[in-house]
């Protein structure tokens, strides 16, 4: 028996907080989320649903003539959710798996059948399957992340708050004698690339945290709340129309384009 | 030609006819084949599922027809274990076109999946709770018992059992068969449910979740109770047609009617819970998620027809008829109801797939409309013709229908003496 100990760090509970007021529909958190992960482009010929966006901006109107025509911005990834996660359960062969020290929901492609029940299963419609093998155009297979490994045809893939970039972190606090990351040290491509500073994220455990702050504020909310997911992504809105929105689902929305 | 291989007694077409009634079927397979064959080696970028459309044509269909299949289980149950010595003229059919309904899903299944050769993945690295590695673990163990099933027919070959050692063989096999159709009836009532479940279970999907009893939602028992509804139907149809197309008197007018009646009993009992099942989702369960259950049934064409086809027209109709012993002795009204029974199974699971998938969950998100690609439809034209030819061979050179050669003898004698 190894009597190698892991270090005891305190669990954490990794979220994000999205203002949506602040979020103009750049699209530059989708364009960092597939560079740093290592997303492939899909075929020209092929649709948008059969694109692989880890994390996709919805624009969203209130349906509403001028002047009265609003318009949002809604970047919706896995929302990791925390308890009944659905895709968890639903996995024949455990590729899928919440990470207890984080919470973060993780996909093992190395392991995944190819079922996608776990993309039936999600109400958020934020896993993808590799349709294709993954190819890049000539040339630029030489700026892939080289902590990322790219994932092969006929398996389920999904926003895993680049895992990449927590285990460079872990690494680096291990190297220097640390069994805690310091608030910030680890931050998705996502939140690093926000140029409105939109995309919050933190450890929704730690009350003290800025996450934590704002998403018991009276203008969090999370999509499909009623669904009792416990999902860990919140937004943020000061328009009541957008809140009612996410509270009423079906009834209200009006999708316009994606970002 | 092949004299030898078909039973006494027995009357067959002429090989060169048979041969002629094969190739248009081994056309079919060999289209659906190359359909089939394209996904695999080029991926699943032939089909037109895409991420929100996750499950296509293939899912629905393997799942109508595992519960057509159902007719296999339930009748040795009825047979094997309820000593309903009556379907005896029919269990061997049955074997037969379990084995067909089973054996093509599964292979259907394997075209479905990204990776097909991890398929021992589920074996190896099963996660328990979920429905599918139940489904998986079952259908892959009755396929088994299928097969076993299946080898008493090919032992009793005219020209198979000159073989000593097989005749023995086969005689052992059938002292098991009870045992046999009592583990089949076990793994299928359980993979039979496990197929409902797997939508049930998805609380992400307002549409499908259901409420139920400890880990099972209420669609697994009614998926059950569909299925074993449905399976005597497929059974009675498919003897129906093979007695027109060979015009042979296969079995006695009692085992359809008896077939008839035992569909009718159960559909009705299911028509029944359907409908409780229903007006307990609609006022308690998607309210209870956030959900108004008239709201799923604003996207055209989903509309509340489809709920009323299902229960109404495809339910009660036909269970009605069934259940009347005068309607159901005419075949003139016993053929049509079988047929909406089949077709209103067929329909409940188009409902728990496709429409499902089809309805958006998110506030702002889009109703999704899907239509199969060339080799979508080919892969599963495939099953069919595998289905047609497995059976024409089977009905072909093993003995299905106990009571053809007594019928067959009865005719000649008929004749003779007229003579």
């Amino acid at each position: 028996m190894s009597d190698i100990k892991k270090p005891q760090t305190k669990p954490s509970r990794l979220g994000m907080v999205i203002d949506i007021d602040k979020c103009n529909g750049c699209g530059s958190c989708m364009v960092a989320c597939a560079v740093e992960n290592n997303v492939p482009p899909v075929p020209q010929a092929a649709g948008e649903r059969k694109a692989i966006t880890w994390l996709k901006v919805y624009r969203v109107s209130n349906g509403q003539e001028f002047p009265n025509h609003r318009t949002v911005f809604i970047p919706v990834s896995c929302q990791q959710c925390g308890t009944h996660t659905p895709c968890v359960s639903v996995c024949p062969q455990q590729a899928v798996d919440v990470d207890p020290q984080t919470g973060v929901v993780g996909q093992m492609p190395e392991r995944c059948l190819g079922c996608r029940y776990c993309m039936a299963a999600c109400p958020y419609h934020a896993r993808y399957f590799n349709w294709w093998d993954p190819v890049w155009p000539a040339g630029m297979e030489k700026a892939l992340n080289p902590a990322v490994s790219p994932r092969m045809r006929g398996v389920v893939e999904k926003c895993n708050f680049c895992h990449g970039r927590y285990h460079a972190a872990r690494a680096k606090a291990a190297a220097e004698g640390r069994t805690e990351l310091a608030p910030g040290e680890y931050l998705p491509a996502c939140a690093e690339a926000c140029p409105t500073g939109a995309i919050k994220f933190g450890d929704l455990a730690d009350q003290g945290s800025e996450v934590s702050q704002m998403a018991s504020g009276e203008q969090a909310f999370r999509l499909l709340e009623s669904l009792g997911t416990e999902s860990k992504v919140y937004y943020l809105t000061r328009q009541p129309w957008v809140r009612q929105l996410a509270a009423t689902p079906l009834k209200n929305g009006r999708e316009e384009k994606h970002g | 030609m092949d004299r030898a291989w078909i039973s006494r007694g027995l009357e067959r077409a002429p090989f060169w006819k048979f041969l002629l009634w094969l190739t248009p079927w081994f056309g079919l397979l060999a289209f659906g084949l190359y359909g089939a064959g394209l996904c695999l080696i080029e991926g699943l970028n032939q089909t037109n599922m895409d991420n929100r459309f996750a499950f296509g044509i293939w899912i629905f269909l393997d799942l109508a027809v595992i519960a057509l299949g159902a007719g296999a289980f339930f009748t040795g149950f009825l047979l094997y274990i309820l000593k309903r010595h009556e379907l005896k003229a029919v269990i061997n059919s049955a074997v037969v076109l379990g084995l067909i309904c089973y054996s093509g899903a599964v292979a259907v299944l394997a075209v479905d999946v990204g990776q097909p050769l991890r398929a021992w993945f589920t074996f190896w690295h099963p996660n328990v709770h979920s429905m599918l590695t139940e489904v998986t673990f079952c259908i892959t163990c009755y396929l088994i018992v299928l097969s076993i099933e299946y080898v008493p027919l090919l032992l009793k070959n005219r020209r198979v059992r000159r073989i000593p050692a097989f005749l023995v063989f086969e005689f052992e096999l059938h002292k098991v068969m009870p045992v046999l159709a009592g583990i089949g009836t076990l793994l299928s009532f359980f993979h039979q449910g496990s197929l409902g479940g797997l939508y049930g279970v998805l609380q992400g999907r307002p549409f499908a979740f259901r409420e139920g009893i400890a880990i099972w939602p209420s669609t697994f028992f009614l998926f059950i109770l569909s299925a074993i509804a449905a399976g005597p139907s497929f059974l009675l149809l498919v003897t129906w047609a093979v007695q027109k197309i060979t015009r042979h008197e296969l079995v006695k007018k009692s085992a359809f009617t008896f077939l008839g009646r035992v569909s009718g009993t159960l559909l009705v009992l299911y028509v029944m819970l359907k409908a409780l099942d229903t007006l307990w989702w609609i006022n308690s369960t998607t309210p209870s998620m956030g959900f108004q259950a008239h709201e799923f049934y604003a996207w055209r064409p989903f509309g509340t027809w489809i709920l009323f086809s299902e229960i109404i027209v495809f339910g009660l109709l036909p269970a009605l008829v069934l259940l009347s012993r005068r309607l159901r002795e005419k075949p003139a009204w016993l053929i049509p109801a079988a047929v909406l029974v089949c077709c209103g199974v067929a329909l409940n699971r188009f409902v728990m797939t496709i429409q499902t998938l089809a309805l958006p969950t998110l506030p702002f998100d889009q109703f999704m409309t899907y239509w199969p690609s060339w080799q979508e439809v080919a892969t599963f034209l495939a099953v069919v013709a595998y289905g047609v030819i497995l059976y024409s061979v089977s009905y072909r050179y093993l003995n299905l229908f106990p009571h053809e050669k007594e019928a067959a003898a009865e005719k000649f004698t008929s004749v003779r003496l007229a003579a």
